[in-house]
């Protein structure tokens, strides 16, 4: 973008400051910013008056919108647009913040009446340009925090998953799914100690199908929890240990001092046994007497 | 000093720990419980530290000092009611109890003591 453009387009901006805010101010509600009420007429008129003043002194001093004297513009429009995002604003609402400014631009270059026709299709060319740049620029700091919001949403999610189920009096089953860290093994050792102390629990069998991979620290994991439990009072079988754990685990030396079997229903088996029970056959229903 | 009392049940000791203890307390009850052991023919101790909510290294060992011992002595030694703080602290503190059997409450300890001195009565026989 040349030096004389963004002087003119500078210009335009400190004389019609006044006008092009409001005619923004206008597209913005006419393309319904305002009607989902996750953002006040008051919030959205000190974000467009902030925009314009910030983007006023960049045009002085800058000549392309990767020009240092951009910074504050893009951080501007960073908190601006990281804010949307978490209040769940869709992409397109938070892109239009920038994109319509477009239009009030091109309104008050309309009534320059000394500029040349050449002058204002340069001039447009430039403030499309300079528009376009800042607009992309919303829209990837809208995604980096689209990306965050997930990502926290997925450890929540994880440390929800730990649930403790009963199978039977005395009979506990912890089904783990996905990876264990320190963190994780935290809340699922509490959570299985709690439950059996609640239930009197005698055996827990901890279900490993839905752990991706084992590790070293991983293996410690879950011999803490199997000690912990057992200073309870409870003892405690692992299962579904699958093909490549089970090769992991012997490769990397590590001792798994527990009763471990290959499914959860052997497991249960061990588990009713223990505590006595046993499951039987009942005679088919088919051969009762007529 | 006070003292821990140790009560009596069958053949076997029951010890409640209901307040916080201090290092000497604890080997106060070391020592006692070697006596009583001995002299009331004890085949079975339950230790309950259901009361207990802060347990550290020392308390810790005591437990598996005691169980160390009477285990020397023809008694096995059982620690019921432990608290899921208690039991992960323990565990993050490396001390594991192997010496030491455990049970979720007395009822069970004394039932896991009998069954313990109902097998060695079967295997006796057969030697």
């Amino acid at each position: 973008m040349a030096q004389a453009e963004t002087l003119v387009i500078a210009r335009l901006v400190s004389e019609h400051e006044r006008e092009i805010q409001a005619d923004w101010l206008r597209q913005l509600k006419d393309s319904g910013a305002l009607q989902t009420g996750r953002i006040t007429e008051s919030e959205l008129q000190t974000q467009a008056k902030n925009f314009l003043n910030l983007l006023r002194s960049a045009l002085e001093k800058g000549d392309t919108t990767d020009h240092a004297a951009y910074g504050p513009v893009r951080a501007m429009l960073a908190e601006v647009s990281h804010a949307r995002a978490v209040q769940g604003f869709s992409p397109i609402e938070t892109a239009t913040f920038v994109f319509s400014l477009k239009r009030s631009l091109f309104d008050a270059l309309n009534r320059e009446r000394q500029l040349s026709p050449v002058e204002i299709a340069k001039t447009t060319w430039a403030i499309t340009v300079m528009l376009d740049d800042l607009g992309l620029y919303t829209m990837e700091v809208y995604g980096k925090a689209r990306e965050e919001v997930i990502s926290r949403q997925q450890t929540e999610i994880s440390e929800l998953s730990t649930p403790v189920v009963k199978l039977w009096d005395g009979i506990l089953a912890l089904p783990l799914i996905g990876t264990l860290d320190s963190a994780r093994t935290q809340v699922v050792m509490e959570n299985l100690l709690q439950t059996i102390v609640n239930e009197g629990a005698e055996i827990a069998i901890i279900d490993i199908t839905g752990v991706p991979t084992v590790d070293t620290l991983t293996a410690q994991h879950l011999l803490k929890t199997v000690a912990a439990a057992r200073l309870m009072g409870a003892d405690c079988v692992i299962s579904g240990i699958r093909p490549q754990i089970a090769q992991i685990i012997v490769h990397l030396g590590i001792e798994l001092n527990v009763i471990s079997k290959a499914t959860l229903a052997d497991a249960f088996a061990v588990a009713l046994r223990r505590v006595g029970k046993t499951v039987t056959t009942i005679k088919s229903a088919s051969v009762a007497p007529a | 000093m006070d003292r821990i009392p140790i009560l009596k049940l069958g053949d076997a000791l029951l010890v409640t720990i209901q307040v916080d203890m201090h290092d000497r307390m604890a080997t106060a009850l070391e020592e006692d419980l070697t006596t009583r052991i001995v002299s009331a023919r004890a085949k079975g101790v339950l230790i309950d530290i259901s009361a207990l909510e802060i347990v550290d290294s020392f308390i810790g060992r005591m437990l598996d000092n005691i169980a160390g011992v009477s285990r020397v002595l023809d008694a096995e030694t059982v620690v019921v009611g432990m608290r899921p703080a208690v039991a992960i602290t323990l565990v993050e503190l490396g001390l594991s109890l192997t010496g030491v059997k455990t049970a979720l409450n007395v009822e069970r300890g004394m039932e896991l003591i009998k069954r313990r001195r109902a097998e060695e009565a079967n295997e006796q026989p057969g030697e």
